[in-house]
């Protein structure tokens, strides 16, 4: 028998998480990292691996030390963990949804006839991150045009979400700054003008 | 201990982004169509904590665990690098709904379609490292 308190625990944790809950977990997880003498950026593993498979060879960008960067691929495996426990223990299969607002239900119709959902049953998840989509044209543009320009643009900037949005505005990094303004001006743009093209 | 403290600090970072649901790419759409507060406050609340934190470090010369001084490196001042790239981020970011945290989250809640999105991603940025020298940086 599972004790009482222990099932209460994972039934709290299980709902969703409130902005201010996770705002402040990302905090503590970048205050640790610099506590143990590190910096929180995922997108450099990119650079670890590519440098790990031999990248070097062709472009000196790629040499550097990267056999003293293994604790940042140990925080992406953890990363992997963490989504795996998340979504077996601490979620409620067939109820995992994404509570967005109204009004963003309402242009999920007009963007696409398949992303014609009823309010409170968007899911966490779209069905386009599939290994069938990847037979479509929309599936393609998502996953592989996507992560090109997601790990070309990180490197390009110098860090992503979590190096210039989160550590860099936290130090006051004027840099950081105007890499988020180029965040959210290209994020802008792929969702105004290019995802009504080809969605 | 050595490494195992990262994946601890790993499976937290997957736990707090799949439960906020900023894994989501719905999340991400409504993000950039200003239809909800939620995003904008996960990264404020961050920020704002995260000032704070720096702040604290830098006052207090809090050293690290290893017992040097915390300094957290100054970017270079290039700017056409950061709004450039940025851009092209966030091209991807919108496009994709996802960074590179939820990449490795989603790909371990099972979506395994995710290890071609991280081929895709190391790709991109194996590209970037031939091609920076024809790339504009504004560096000195």
């Amino acid at each position: 028998m599972v004790p009482q308190f222990l099932l209460d625990i994972k039934d709290f944790i299980s709902q969703p998480w409130p902005w201010y809950v996770a705002g402040g977990m990302i905090t503590l997880i970048m205050f640790l990292l610099l506590w143990l003498g590190k910096d929180f950026g995922m997108s450099a593993n990119l650079r670890v691996m590519c440098a790990a498979d031999g990248a070097g060879d062709y472009s000196d960008f790629f040499k550097f030390d990267w056999q003293s960067q293994g604790w940042n691929l140990m925080v992406a495996l953890g990363a992997m963990f963490g989504g795996y426990i998340a979504a077996h223990y601490f979620s409620t299969p067939g109820e995992e949804v994404a509570h967005v607002s109204a009004a963003t239900v309402e242009s999920l119709r007009n963007l696409s006839p398949d992303l014609n959902f009823a309010e409170g049953a968007v899911p966490l998840i779209p069905d386009f991150y599939s290994w069938e989509a990847l037979f479509s044209l929309r599936g393609i543009l998502v996953i592989v045009v996507g992560g090109f320009l997601v790990g070309f643009g990180a490197r390009y900037a110098g860090g992503c979400t979590s190096g210039h949005a989160i550590s860099g505005l936290s130090a006051l990094q004027f840099s950081s700054l105007v890499a988020v303004i180029g965040f959210f001006l290209g994020g802008l743009v792929m969702t105004h003008f290019i995802l009504p093209l080809i969605f | 201990m050595r490494l195992s403290k990262y994946i601890f600090i790993g499976i937290l970072l997957g736990l707090t982004l799949y439960k906020s649901e900023a894994v989501s790419w719905f999340r991400i759409y409504e993000m950039f169509h200003f239809q909800s507060f939620h995003m904008y406050g996960i990264i404020g609340t961050s920020v704002i904590a995260g000032i704070l934190v720096v702040q604290l470090i830098k006052r207090t010369h809090l050293k690290s665990i290893e017992g040097k001084e915390i300094v957290i490196q100054p970017k270079d001042k290039a700017y056409a690098r950061y709004i450039l790239g940025g851009f092209i981020f966030g091209l991807g970011w919108a496009l994709a709904g996802v960074c590179p945290a939820p990449m490795f989250i989603l790909m371990g809640s099972g979506y395994t379609v995710f290890i071609v999105f991280l081929a895709a991603a190391m790709l991109g940025t194996f590209f970037y490292g031939v091609a920076r020298k024809y790339l504009p940086h504004n560096m000195k």
